[in-house]
């Protein structure tokens, strides 16, 4: 096919396109790149918002599925609750004291120390993507060196306690 | 020899049950579809206690693969549930159990018995801790006989519910009828006491003492 046939079709498709994204988005296509709109009218400073629109119809459609799907089923279901159905699922065994519950203080050594030695790594490895830029890469080093330092600090705290003995 | 330990009386319970308005008004094309759908999304609950339960796995397997025929394995829990396979022994330990994930699953729910040891006991039937048929505890829709079944067997089994379910005509009545009287049986009314401690006492009426004479 020649190439010369098809861009006359896109072109049109990709006009309507690009009004309706114009529209949507609060962007205009400006000699070959969009340029969003900036300041102006009220409506165009809503639209400077487009991003928080897509969340916020995301969030409708999320609970507009869920309500319909509910709706559906209470008009179509059959219903026969009882005591037996109604129990906590607990495996077909009878259910033991209430969901609420007292955690032991003393399991914060596993929190302490999953945020000593896990937690810090979700950090470590965005930091190790960006080390070598130009920009940021000798503050991040040292902003990252504090940080360890704060941890090593926490880490010390958990070895003088005598958390690390392996029991 | 001591009397054998019974069941506890069930007791009577009211039933509440009711269609949802749509569902129970509707023209029978709908109904139709209605159970058309029913019939080819059976969520099901593998009850697997004993070697049926292996069967079972090779029928949810590639070879046979009832997803097919519209069968849904490994349903999180009996509340995501439609259909509840028992595959293998039930004993009466087992039974409260049972009955309860079967109380916990939606409306409309139903029941394959899969393979001899669930449809009556099978090879067990005298056992002093088997149940006689998983039927003595929730109602039964398709029994599957063998020892155990193949899994065309249940293949078999499942086509012959959806014909079940594509007949079926759900009613706020027939729910009623279904769990009227003491049909309603909660896991305490399947579950035993415990077996009493021997009494001490020989067959032959002589005392037992620590050296056995």
């Amino acid at each position: 096919m020649p190439l010369g046939s098809l861009p006359a079709r896109h072109n049109v498709a990709g006009a309507k396109n690009r009004r309706l994204r114009a529209a949507v988005l609060g962007v205009a296509w400006r000699g070959g790149a969009w340029s969003r709109h900036h300041g102006g009218s009220g409506i165009a400073r809503l639209a400077g918002m487009s991003g928080y629109v897509a969340v916020a119809a995301v969030l409708v459609a999320g609970l507009l599925l869920v309500t319909v799907a509910m709706v559906v089923r209470r008009l179509l279901a059959p219903h026969a609750p009882h005591v037996g159905k109604l129990t906590t699922y607990e495996s077909g065994v009878d259910p033991v004291g209430e969901g609420w519950a007292q955690t032991k203080v003393r399991y914060f050594v596993y929190a302490f120390l999953y945020v000593v030695f896990a937690v810090d790594a979700v950090y470590l490895f965005p930091w190790a993507h960006v080390l070598r830029s130009a920009d940021i890469g000798t503050a991040s080093l040292v902003e990252m060196g504090i940080f360890i330092g704060v941890i090593v600090l926490g880490l010390a705290h958990a070895a003088r306690r005598g958390l690390l003995r392996w029991v | 020899m001591s009397d054998p330990v019974g069941l506890p009386m069930p007791t009577v319970r009211p039933v509440e049950g009711r269609m949802g308005v749509l569902a129970e008004h509707a023209p029978k094309p709908i109904k139709v579809v209605l159970n058309w759908g029913r019939r080819y999304s059976l969520w099901v609950f593998n009850f697997g206690l004993a070697c049926c339960a292996i069967e079972f796995i090779a029928t949810s397997m590639g070879r046979h693969d009832f997803i097919r025929l519209g069968v849904i394995p490994f349903a999180p829990g009996p509340r995501q549930a439609d259909l509840m396979v028992v595959s293998g022994t039930v004993t009466d330990k087992m039974a409260p159990a049972i009955r309860r994930l079967y109380d916990q699953m939606p409306e409309p729910k139903y029941v394959i018995s899969f393979g001899a040891c669930s449809n009556s006991g099978g090879p067990y039937w005298d056992s002093y801790s088997v149940t006689k048929g998983v039927d003595t505890v929730i109602p039964v829709d398709v029994y599957v006989p063998g020892c155990p079944p193949r899994p065309e067997a249940l293949l078999h089994g499942i086509i012959r519910l959806q014909e079940q379910i594509a007949t079926e005509r759900l009613s706020g009545a027939k729910l009623r009828g279904r769990y009227a009287g003491t049909r309603l049986a909660t896991a305490g009314d399947v579950s035993r006491p415990l077996v009493t401690k021997p009494s001490g006492i020989r067959h032959d009426g002589e005392a037992v003492t620590r050296e056995g004479h």
